[in-house]
């Protein structure tokens, strides 16, 4: 094992110095600064700007941050422990729960493991619909982005815009979902509906009006300079630096590195499609930024694909151990109801054994560890979960920066406390 | 990124540690406690850059472990590290058998200043210490909090449920 600490990206991890303030929650009352002239606050967890309840313990010299420790938990509900508790059909009700911005990822995440234990495979048509809804959620999660980090950094009507566009997306789910956020709608063994009659009108409806609107927001904000100016070279890392902190998702493409799990270790059928990994420069906020208001370019351009390549057939696998009965073989058969009451009540036995499956979440790389003792319920169900990691790299960002630019930069990361304390 | 079918695959017979496969096809390296960082770094050079996960598993109580490799003693506590290369684009999965009895592993911090938090989120769910590690207090529970929640033997809580009967709604 190596002594020395890794120098990566010319930042020097050490277990004392740099950039995070390694100092308890009680110490924090009383703890004296490091140097004479500079002072420990708190930011939060009651900030408007901390998306949540993110607090931060800020070392600061004057208005500039030395040393940042980002304070989380507030949000803990034990998830995860619940998640042992429930049976692999109940589960998508309490990962959809984690990152409440882009629920139908954790629910795509849980049910792979699921299947991937039970060795199933998906009609294809099952498949589209999963890639269809996900590429809807990842336009709502990006424009919610848009939304607040136009509202932190003080462009309201970007707020209302991005609001409004992400209303008439979660409108689109609704319909097609029964439910705005927490859909459940992805299950072990394909999704828990066909598409409604007339999708295919709503989607385009939908898409046609948001493209144009894309491209107010560039008018709005993208060449603006106040916009600029608080955005570029503020909140800077690098490849080497994301890569040794684990972070991943738009922060990781921000700094010209090119990992999207939809292109390079392709899942569902995106390796069918055509679409562009959108890269930044200089890994700053303004990169993050513009690869998030990109990507839902993107993403409009996979729906259009989806739309064309939709395949007919069955929306979930008909594996008569995994699947309820149809609901019009209920009236008129006793096996069915019993098979349909057993299946919920009892939920169905996963073979024994442990798989971790990954998707590329809205944030980054959302994975799902599941380790099945051969029961109705996981032995252990652990969501890897993007924001939770991506968190470590905010004292990175915020070294050296001023108070107003920690707004900006937290913004910037776009963390999902939900998902962080899970 | 460069030409990525030209990787050669990672040979695990050098490293001297037993490997399964799990059903997705994932390779999974079991190595003694001790020998967790001299692998890690192993793999890491070998173009694993990227850590992303490291979390607990608490098998009080599990009936079969069959799926260990022989040679590998089934301890009640597992940590699971998960390792990315991007070159190969593949990851492996590392499992440490923890005894209940001693419940320490080295930090991967040096390593992978990624763990940071992982390992802390482990040590406070499970009560597994890691040596070496910068900071290890509780993340997710309040610091002052008693027992480690995603072990078995601590209880879920449960909040009863009272009925009323029909009518009297007031």
């Amino acid at each position: 094992m190596s002594t020395e600490a890794p120098a990566t990206g010319g930042r020097i991890y050490s277990r004392t110095g740099g950039p995070v303030l390694r100092l308890s929650e009680s110490e924090s009352l009383t703890a004296t600064p490091s140097a004479p002239e500079r002072m420990i606050i708190n930011m939060g967890p009651q900030h408007p700007s901390t998306h949540g309840v993110l607090r931060l313990l800020l070392e600061l010299d004057g208005e500039t941050v030395r040393r940042c420790k980002p304070i989380i938990g507030y949000l803990h509900t034990g998830m995860e422990k619940t998640g042992e508790t429930l049976t692999y059909l109940q589960g998508p009700t309490n990962v959809t729960r984690m990152d409440y911005a882009s629920p139908l990822f954790c629910e795509l995440a849980f049910s792979a493991a699921t299947e991937t234990l039970l060795g199933l495979e998906l009609p294809p048509r099952a498949t589209w619909i999963r890639m269809l809804m996900c590429e809807l959620n990842r336009i709502s999660s990006h424009l919610l982005f848009q939304a607040t980090n136009g509202m932190d950094l003080g462009a309201v009507s970007m707020m209302l815009y991005g609001w409004r566009e992400r209303e008439e997306v979660l409108r689109l789910l609704e319909k097609i979902t029964g439910l705005r956020m927490n859909h459940n709608y992805i299950r072990p063994g394909g999704v828990a509906a066909d598409l409604p009659d007339g999708w295919r009108d709503d989607v385009l409806r939908l898409l046609d009006p948001i493209g144009d609107r894309l491209d107010e927001y560039d008018a709005l904000l993208t060449g603006q300079p106040i916009w600029r100016e608080r955005l570029q070279g503020v909140g800077v890392v690098s490849a080497a630096e994301c890569l040794a902190l684990g972070v991943t998702g738009p922060i990781l493409r921000s700094t010209g590195y090119s990992w999207d799990l939809r292109r390079h270790m392709p899942y569902l059928a995106y390796e069918q499609l055509t679409f562009d990994v959108i890269c930044g420069t200089f890994g700053d906020s303004f990169d993050r930024y513009a690869i998030r208001l990109n990507e839902i370019r993107e993403s409009i351009r996979l729906v259009r694909q989806i739309l064309e390549g939709m395949p007919p057939g069955d929306y979930r696998v008909q594996d008569k151990k995994v699947t309820p009965p149809p609901r019009g073989r209920i009236d008129e058969s006793m096996e069915a109801l019993i098979h349909h009451f057993k299946i919920f009540t009892e939920g169905f036995k996963v073979p024994a054994g442990e798989v971790y499956e990954a998707v590329e979440s809205p944030r980054g790389e959302l994975g799902c560890y599941m380790v099945s003792d051969g029961g109705s319920k996981p032995l252990r169900m652990h969501i890897r979960a993007p924001s939770f990691i991506n968190l470590q790299a905010l004292p990175y960002m915020l070294e050296g920066r001023l108070v107003a630019d920690a707004v900006a930069i937290i913004s910037s990361v776009d963390p999902i406390m939900g998902e962080v304390d899970r | 990124m460069t030409a990525v079918d030209s990787a050669a695959p990672l040979d695990t017979d050098d490293l001297g540690v037993p490997v399964t496969t799990d059903p997705g096809g994932q390779t999974v390296l079991h190595p003694q406690p001790g020998r967790l960082p001299e692998v890690v770094e192993a793999l890491r050079d070998a173009g694993y850059v990227q850590c992303l996960d490291v979390c607990g598993v608490d098998y009080l109580g599990a009936e079969s472990r069959d799926d260990l490799p022989t040679g590998v003693t089934p301890q009640r506590f597992e940590v699971v590290v998960t390792l990315m290369s991007h070159e190969a684009r593949r990851r492996v999965r590392l499992r440490v058998q923890v005894p209940a009895a001693e419940p320490r592993l080295l930090t991967l911090f040096d390593l992978f200043p990624g763990t940071e938090n992982p390992e802390r989120e482990v040590f406070d769910m499970f009560g597994i210490t890691f040596d070496g590690h910068p900071d290890m207090t509780r993340i997710l529970m309040p610091e002052d909090w008693e027992g480690n929640p995603l072990r078995k033997d601590y209880a879920v809580g449960i909040v009863p449920v009272r009925f009323k009967a029909a009518g009297d709604t007031r």
